[in-house]
């Protein structure tokens, strides 16, 4: 377990992991309510199919917004200064994603002690959906 | 058919958000927030804030939240059908709330292709502002497949 303490963060530790309940039509329903994005590659069978896509699939978005999770349950939002993501491979329906972080550098940036962190997103059987970092600051 | 270049450059049309904590709690919902500053106006003010916090992925949410947030790709041609979102960032410079007007300044700022342009990548860069002031950058790649 680590504190979020610059001091006492060593490079290669991890960050507590975020493990998601399997992803359902209704979480994809929700998630275009909740975040605006009501693209029918995410809700409408009959559209992704006529696309030759056989089922729909879960916003890429979904998955940062739970790395986000992980980050925010970790250090108070206000601490995060940067968050990228690269989408790596689509996230199907019934899928469970695993988040995870480590520290990977130990940076002054800004005139502030920061942390980068490798995150990842991946299914239950270690695909990674989502390669991300972020970098943090920390006391 | 490749993408025509002449649209790095491209400005997209400014729109303004204001932020309600009707929508954060949806967010909450569908995301599996727990932590009550993110859907609670109560627990967000007992908490010192002045009001709901939008989470850290929030801000491309509200960057789509316009009648048509593919409108740029559409100017160029693209199919919405074969379009996925190859990279997301975001850097942030202060946290926003419901009650927040935000307006969002966008360019397209790079376009460019792989694999021979079976996959094309749209870039787009937006200034998040309140009042006028930065309040987060937000980067995004979009890939077409061919």
């Amino acid at each position: 377990m680590t504190t979020a303490n610059f001091d006492a963060l060593k490079v290669g530790d991890e960050i507590p992991s975020l493990i998601t309940e399997p992803v359902s039509r209704l979480t994809l329903a929700l998630y275009a309510t909740g975040s605006g994005d009501h693209h029918p590659l995410h809700l409408d069978q009959d559209y992704v199919r006529s696309k030759g896509i056989p089922d729909v699939f879960a916003h890429g978005m979904l998955g940062m917004a739970y790395l986000g999770r992980m980050l925010t349950q970790w250090v108070p939002q206000e601490a995060i200064r940067s968050f990228g993501v690269r989408f790596t491979a689509i996230t199907q329906v019934g899928e469970r994603l695993v988040c995870t972080g480590k520290v990977v550098e130990k940076l002054e940036q800004g005139g502030e002690k920061c942390v980068r962190l490798e995150l990842t997103c991946a299914n239950e059987q270690g695909e990674a959906k989502h390669k991300a970092d972020a970098v943090v600051a920390l006391a | 058919m490749l993408i025509d270049k002449k649209h790095i450059g491209m400005k997209v049309p400014q729109h303004s958000v204001h932020l309600t904590a009707w929508q954060l709690k949806w967010f909450a919902k569908a995301t599996g927030e727990k932590n009550p500053i993110y859907f609670d106006e109560e627990a967000a003010k007992k908490a010192g804030l002045p009001g709901v916090l939008a989470p850290p992925t929030f801000f491309f949410c509200m960057d789509m939240d316009k009648e048509h947030p593919f409108d740029y790709l559409e100017t160029m041609g693209c199919d919405l059908g074969k379009m996925l979102h190859g990279e997301q960032s975001f850097v942030y410079h202060k946290p926003v709330y419901s009650g927040d007007t935000l307006t969002f300044d966008g360019e397209i700022t790079d376009i460019y292709d792989k694999k021979n342009g079976a996959l094309q990548f749209v870039v787009k860069d937006v200034k998040v502002r309140r009042m006028g002031e930065l309040v987060c950058d937000v980067h995004s790649v979009m890939v077409i497949r061919g």
